[in-house]
């Protein structure tokens, strides 16, 4: 066989399963969904299948006024403002936590760095709920950290810790803390310490250290736990609700929402791929300008 | 390196004693088994509410033992995570091993781009769409459409942590190997996959812990007799959570650990085999 | 470089390897003679499971839904698998409208006769051919005494949608659009099937001046919240104020005057049911008094069976929040099907209170 056909076949044999297994799972769902979209509302939930409109999609912006007239309706829009807000927060503070965390994970010896691994995942073993729960508890106004800041003569007033956008970028933060440090110590890890070493050599300084060397390896993990801690971020509607007081729904809610109690899963796919767009469009945009970046550099 | 690694003396140079990292991580440590420490400490409470202490009782370990519901539950979570995050990894592994090596083909970055597309949309919509997708089909409901449904949404959290692994990693490796040894296969399991290690722990316990804390992929696709830890705990909502959720928790936890402790223990006598490094 | 990370590829092989002995374990379900309910979680005694068993033979398992709406959400996207749900009145219509249950003739089952007059007819299942009731409760609230003023409220929905100032940040509502839509609509006069926008408006007016005082919007922890005292009011199902009172004996579960919401759940069988004729069975043994009062006495609700009150537990007999009063019946209003131009207004509501 020809190198060329050789390189086909490895390629089809290696990526095609895991395509086929998101193709078949999940583009043709979604292609339903997009379908759905385009449909009829059943007020009982489901959908009217022989029903074409894009009812779904002037929802987005639109409300129905009594007599048949479109108004501007900006509601859906602040809430998946406020939720790409809130993801970017989260991803935010989580990369500047985890970073020194994968650092410090990534320079200890091989035995430390597989218990180390396991350290960081640990605690999601259990429920996000009860978790939850434990954070509540430490929260509150009589909560753990209020009664020891109080006991300790600190303050003298509880400070109102739960219920507000703090408590819910706490949680946030810690359910997807693995999600940032784990990809970024995955591709920390092959860094060899003497690289290091030697640049301090030529900069003694630790911070450029950190960015002429540090930060190029970690790149591609710094990207990945971005994308892996902001997207599903987005979804997330249990410690909002639990932490924040649920006085605002999150995008995840809202469409879950559409599928639930509201009976509109024509509105619900629309929303889905409203974001579905967003999303990718925001990944292809970085991807170019990365891509951009590389052609340009040496 | 045979000193512990957190008391050896440092110098300028040295990364692995920078001020401020080790600080950093014990803070981050305090911030993740803070609650952990709370909620393992609340499963021994005597009263039935898992936000207040009232005196020590082994009684919710008793009753989440005696709890049909609860163990099938656990039993069932584990299952799902452990097939769905193995394949996952395994899937992801595969196509990461191919995409991060730097060839050009036609359609790179869109293919990129779908193994990311199951955590960009809120689970609920594919989760319905599969749903519907699955009975069309006529699918008898239960662990195996759970199964699919989670090996799907954990192929990105795999797949990501293997490419940051992979990429910029030194394809002259690979190609020295091949030299090395005649057989790609052998060049494989002795070169490439030890290198990988790193990015396929991560994935694999990222997928692990995604797919055990699953509520809405689970709900939809699940049948008779595939009720799982979340799901028996969300349902909890007409009679309240009790610190029997709490019990079960820890024993997760326990379980984890001994897991791990297994593992390394196991490691030690192979390195021990093969001689020092 | 190359002896690295062996530690790491073991735990692998090991995560492998137990992966695939738990799947074999996890194979051997499934067998003939099965019974599988649907419902929510630790709302069905284990006692009566057992005793189910020993007197059929038939094997019963329980899967857990945590809403109603999500359950007919999956019904209505084919999925299933079960032979006897337990939906609430807000979905049984729907479920009976869309010809997604079965046809069991409650109505001719032996049992039927036990059921409380009040019981025999429900909206969306007039006579009785798809359901029975199982658990029924009231959407109220509840307080603690020792932190309002004087010790007492008014039995009204005043109390919590415009509170006195010493309340104000102290309230905690159900993140239950129909049962917070129900309550304001109830306060302000207004019919809660209403299609009149002038209306709906009123109603998110007074939501939204609530929405300050409000502490959360929450279902879940609601027994906790109670007795750890984050609250001084919570709105509440009655069998979870049952449970507050457990630890705080004083708690007060209030019927508000305007209305209280009163719902049923009730056990049905799906169109597709594998085992059809043993859940009919298991549908009229649920009517028998003794076994409706353990099922009472376990999840801390009210049943519909007449003569089950000798079997159930003191606590619950005595505890008003439990065993309604009859003063208060007149207080209770039933579910009732609205249009959907008027679940198009309670939903915009909804959003935007939230939004």
């Amino acid at each position: 066989m020809s190198r060329a056909g050789k390189n086909t076949l490895y390629r089809i044999l290696l990526i095609g399963p895991a395509l086929l297994a998101i193709t078949i799972f999940m583009i043709v769902p979604l292609g339903l969904m997009a379908y759905i979209s385009f449909r009829g509302r059943d007020y009982s939930g489901g959908v009217v299948w022989d029903q074409f409109t894009a009812e779904a999609y002037v929802r987005l912006f639109f409300e129905r006024e009594l007599d048949g007239t479109l108004a501007l309706n900006f509601n859906y829009m602040a809430i998946i403002l406020r939720s790409v807000w809130l993801s970017f927060l989260t991803m935010v503070i989580s990369l500047a936590v985890g970073l020194p965390v994968a650092m410090f994970m990534a320079t200890r010896d091989r035995k430390w760095k597989a218990v180390l691994v396991f350290m960081v995942t640990l605690p999601f073993w259990t429920n996000l709920l009860v978790r939850n729960y434990a954070w509540i508890l430490l929260l509150r106004d009589h909560g753990t950290i209020n009664s020891a800041l109080l006991w300790l003569g600190i303050i003298s007033e509880p400070l109102p810790l739960l219920h507000n956008a703090f408590a819910v970028a706490v949680g946030l933060t810690y359910s997807f803390l693995p999600f940032m440090v784990l990809p970024i110590y995955a591709s920390l890890e092959k860094i060899d310490l003497k690289l290091v070493e030697a640049s301090f050599d030529l900069y003694a300084n630790r911070w450029q250290t950190i960015k002429r060397i540090i930060l190029p390896l970690a790149y591609p993990g710094i990207v990945a736990g971005c994308v892996l801690v902001f997207v599903p971020a987005l979804g997330a509607y249990i410690t909002p609700e639990l932490l924040g007081g649920g006085k605002t729904l999150m995008i995840g809610n809202l469409i879950g929402f559409q599928f639930g109690a509201a009976r509109n899963w024509p509105f619900g796919a629309a929303l889905g791929l409203f974001l579905l767009m967003l999303v990718l469009t925001s990944l292809w945009l970085y991807a170019r300008r990365y891509r951009g970046e590389m052609e340009r550099s040496p | 390196m045979r000193l512990n690694p957190f008391r050896s003396r440092a110098f300028p140079g040295d990364a692995r004693h920078w001020p401020g990292l080790f600080t950093a991580t014990a803070a981050f440590f305090a911030y993740v088994y803070l609650p952990i420490l709370i909620l393992i400490a609340l499963s021994f409470n005597e009263n039935r509410t898992v936000t207040i202490w009232t005196g020590f009782s082994l009684d919710w370990y008793r009753m989440a033992f005696s709890n049909r519901d609860i163990v099938s539950a656990t039993t069932n979570s584990l299952i799902i995570a452990s097939v769905a995050s193995v394949s996952a990894t395994t899937l992801a592994t595969l196509a990461a091993l191919r995409m991060a090596s730097n060839d050009r083909f036609l359609g790179k970055t869109g293919i990129n781009a779908v193994f990311a597309l199951p955590i960009t949309v809120p689970e609920i919509v594919p989760a319905v769409a599969t749903l519907m997708f699955f009975a069309s089909l006529g699918f008898t409901f239960g662990l195996g459409t759970v199964i699919i449904g989670h090996i799907v949404f954990c192929i990105p959290f795999a797949y990501l942590p293997i490419r940051a692994r992979l990429e910029g990693m030194d394809p002259k490796i690979g190609e020295a190997a091949a030299d090395l040894y005649a057989n790609p296969v052998q060049a494989f399991w002795r070169v490439t996959l030890p290198q990988l290690v790193p990015g396929i722990l991560s994935g694999l316990v990222l997928a692990f812990i995604i797919s055990l804390d699953d509520f809405v992929t689970t709900f939809f696709l699940g049948g008779a007799g595939s009720t799982t830890l979340p799901i028996y705990i969300f349902g909890l909502v007409r009679t309240g959570v009790t610190p029997e959720v709490n019990a079960i928790s820890s024993l997760m936890l326990l379980l984890s650990l001994s897991l791990v402790s297994l593992s390394l223990f196991l490691g030690r006598d192979q390195n021990r085999k093969t001689g020092p490094d | 470089m190359k002896t690295t990370n062996r530690a790491g590829l073991h735990s692998v092989k090991l995560l492998i390897a137990s992966a695939v002995a738990l799947s074999a374990l996890g194979g051997s379900a499934s067998a003939a003679g099965e019974l599988n309910l649907y419902n929510w979680s630790n709302y069905f005694a284990p006692e009566l499971l057992e005793r189910y068993e020993k007197e059929t033979g038939t094997k019963v398992n329980i899967d857990s839904f945590a809403s109603e709406e999500d359950l007919l959400a999956k019904l209505q996207a084919g999925g299933g698998g079960y032979d006897v749900i337990f939906p609430g009145t807000t979905t049984l219509g729907v479920m009976v409208e869309k010809g997604m249950l079965a046809k069991i003739d409650v109505n001719q089952m032996e049992n039927f006769k036990n059921l409380l007059p009040a019981f025999t007819t429900i909206a969306g299942d007039e006579d009785r051919a798809y359901s029975a009731p199982y658990m029924w409760g009231t959407t109220g609230f509840s307080y603690d005494p020792e932190m309002v003023p004087g010790g007492a409220l008014e039995e009204s929905w005043k109390e919590m949608f415009e509170p006195r100032d010493e309340l104000k940040g102290k309230i905690a509502m159900l993140n239950e659009m129909s049962d917070v839509w129900n309550a304001a609509a109830f306060y302000t006069g207004v019919s809660k099937c209403t299609e009149d926008p002038a209306e709906a408006q009123k109603i998110l007016d007074l939501l939204m001046a609530q929405k300050p005082h409000v502490k959360l919007y929450s279902n879940d922890g609601t027994i906790d919240r109670m007795i750890a005292g984050e609250v001084a009011v919570h709105m509440q199902w009655n069998g979870a104020s049952h449970r507050v009172k457990e630890k705080k004996p004083n708690v007060v579960y209030v019927y508000p005057k305007e209305g209280t919401t009163f719902w049923t759940d009730v056990i049905a069988v799906p169109k597709d049911a594998p085992n059809l004729e043993e859940a009919k069975k298991f549908v009229n043994w649920m009517m028998s008094p003794e076994v409706a009062a353990i099922a009472s006495n376990y999840t801390g609700y009210s049943n519909a069976v007449a003569g089950s009150g000798e079997f159930l537990k003191e606590d619950l007999r005595a505890d008003p929040a439990v065993n309604t009063p009859e003063e208060y019946n007149d207080r209770l209003r039933a579910f009732e099907n609205c249009s959907p131009a008027s679940k198009d207004l309670r939903e915009k509501v909804w959003t935007k209170l939230k939004s």
